[in-house]
């Protein structure tokens, strides 16, 4: 009963000679977890790039929501409900927690520039329910405290975490993370882990994860895809892939 | 006071004049610098425009039979800001958008033609020649000892001061505290994620363009009245130095621009007090140059990390 979110059909991205991705296809249904798994440089971050925008995919069609949204800009379709992280921390590092948090909402508060200087009862009011989203946010990240933080004063677990709340303010349908646990130590991962559990249980949207931490990628995925060299290797439950020989043959070679 | 601190104090004076109107001139580089990489040189043009309208928008109301002073003022600031406004909002719409997202040497270059039209523009529609004001805001005050050195401070003077103390205030206001401030802090730090997260930052970059030709227009009005002749030539080099009062205090920081002017202005003063006045644009370069060489991101720049 659940429905296709996103379905990638074909997808293939060329630099010149060089095939980056070859035919992947992915399927994200409402409510699901969904992990791209692969060793280094197999293509899982181009992958997302032409998911999210950033490049236009060479061939084949990416539909949300069964619209087609290859070709568009990243910002179109960030508006569309597909919102990303990167693998590096991107905040605003100079600006309070709250005030990331209120910069995502901007397109939401949508009023013109004479009501912002004579802060009419209109904006007051928009304000303070961009404050209240934002607050309600931080807290199911446990971030409230740090409100009046500057972010980049945070540390990089929390930074991670603001991430996900700034992008969750946006109201997202898809969320899609990449490499969310680097760097972060077992205790962090681990909240991490619960975080994106809640978001897909509570919250309702879909997850697409890149992720080396397999603990993290087989404990909590719905579905998996294996990719290698660019091209589709396997996909399944966590069960099929662990027990997959040529995914075995990917990650560690063969003897 | 000695005959020699009270003369300091005049230069003083007359510095922090000259160097509060590089400074709100020195704003719109800076806050252009901070969001999109790029030098308007075009700005010093927007100023000279400012200042012209003033003179059109005064001369046009006295002619009109128009007495009463704080009004004309009001009304020329108005029309002032909004005109260069517009040219600002035009200038970036029709010469830097286009181009935006190609190799950074693109829109400078661009930038340069947009000046050199302006100025053009200017001297075939209103002559090339010096266009005189007589004084409107007349008179000051005068302390020290008339018998050592009289210190004066003209009425035109603290006008200078009181606007340019205002505008700053409500800007540092409007960045700190807006919604649209806020999405300005925002681009300035990581346009492309500003954009990702859904914020139109066009709109932004548009509103940069308009908020710093605004402050140019008043620099105009203000300096305009203060020499009592405009041409189309001094949006040169005002513009040079505004801009080198921007980097002096760190292209891309507000605050940064506000001290740069300050200083170049109190620089400028000071090196007319002791030396022929031909050397005061030696020193500031030259002080250009020091900041450069010793402190390359400027006085409040944050130094530049390379972006991954």
């Amino acid at each position: 009963m659940s429905q296709l979110l996103l379905d990638v059909n074909g997808l293939t991205m060329r630099f010149g000679g060089l095939v980056a991705v070859n035919g992947v296809n992915l399927k994200v249904k409402n409510r699901q977890i969904v992990s791209v798994i692969g060793p280094n440089g197999a293509g899982k971050t181009t992958v997302f790039n032409c998911l999210s925008g950033f490049y236009i995919p060479t061939e084949g069609s990416v539909m949300l929501k069964s619209e087609q949204i290859a070709g568009l800009k990243d910002y179109q379709i960030s508006r569309k409900g597909l919102v990303r992280t990167f693998q590096h921390v991107r905040l605003f590092q100079k600006m309070t927690v709250i005030e990331n948090m209120l910069v995502a909402q901007h397109r939401h508060l949508n009023t013109n520039l004479f009501s912002g200087l004579l802060k009419t009862p209109n904006y007051r009011r928009l304000e303070k329910d961009a404050m209240e989203h934002a607050a309600h946010w931080l807290k199911e990240v446990g971030l409230l405290e740090y409100a009046n933080r500057e972010a980049g004063n945070l540390a990089y677990g929390q930074q991670r975490r603001l991430e996900i709340a700034r992008c969750m303010v946006t109201q997202p349908e898809l969320l899609m993370l990449d490499e969310p646990a680097a760097g972060l130590n077992p205790n962090e991962t681990k909240e991490l882990d619960e975080l994106i559990i809640k978001l897909r249980d509570e919250h309702e949207i879909s997850i697409l994860l890149i992720e080396h931490d397999m603990s993290l990628v087989m404990g909590i995925s719905d579905h998996i895809y294996v990719i290698a060299q660019g091209t589709p290797l396997a996909n399944g439950t966590a069960e099929q892939i662990k027990g997959n020989p040529d995914v075995i043959k990917a990650y560690l070679g063969e003897e | 006071m000695s005959e020699f601190s009270l003369y300091l104090l005049q230069q003083l004076i007359n510095g922090l004049t000259i160097g509060s109107t590089y400074a709100l001139i020195a704003i719109g580089y800076t806050m252009v610098y901070g969001i999109i990489g790029m030098i308007n040189f075009a700005h010093g043009e927007i100023y000279m425009i400012g200042s012209y309208v003033t003179f059109i928008v005064i001369a046009g109301l006295l002619g009109m039979g128009m007495v009463s002073l704080p009004i004309i003022l009001i009304i020329a600031l108005v029309v002032a800001m909004f005109i260069a406004s517009t040219y600002g909002w035009t200038v970036e719409r029709v010469a830097y958008r286009p181009l935006r997202g190609s190799n950074r040497l693109i829109p400078l270059i661009s930038a340069i033609g947009m000046s050199i039209f302006l100025q053009n523009f200017v001297v075939l529609s209103q002559g090339s020649r010096d266009v005189a004001l007589p004084p409107q805001v007349t008179g000051g005050w005068s302390f020290g000892d008339p018998s050592l050195y009289e210190v004066s401070l003209s009425y035109m003077q603290v006008m200078i001061f009181v606007i340019t103390i205002i505008s700053m205030t409500l800007l540092t206001l409007f960045i700190s505290r807006s919604r649209m401030g806020r999405a300005c802090r925002a681009c300035s730090e990581d346009i492309g994620m500003t954009n990702l997260l859904g914020v139109d930052t066009n709109k932004i970059i548009a509103l940069t363009f308009i908020v710093g030709a605004a402050l140019a227009a008043i620099a105009g009005l203000l300096l305009g009245l203060y020499y009592g002749v405009v041409n189309p030539f001094v949006g040169f080099i005002a513009g040079l130095k505004a801009f080198t009062a921007a980097v002096l205090g760190g292209i891309g920081s507000i605050p940064g621009a506000m001290l740069g002017g300050l200083i170049l202005g109190v620089t400028e003063a000071m090196t007319s007090a002791f030396f022929p006045s031909e050397y005061k644009d030696v020193v500031s370069f030259g002080l250009l140059v020091l900041i450069l060489l010793f402190r390359p991101s400027g006085l409040l720049g944050k130094p530049e990390v390379e972006k991954v």
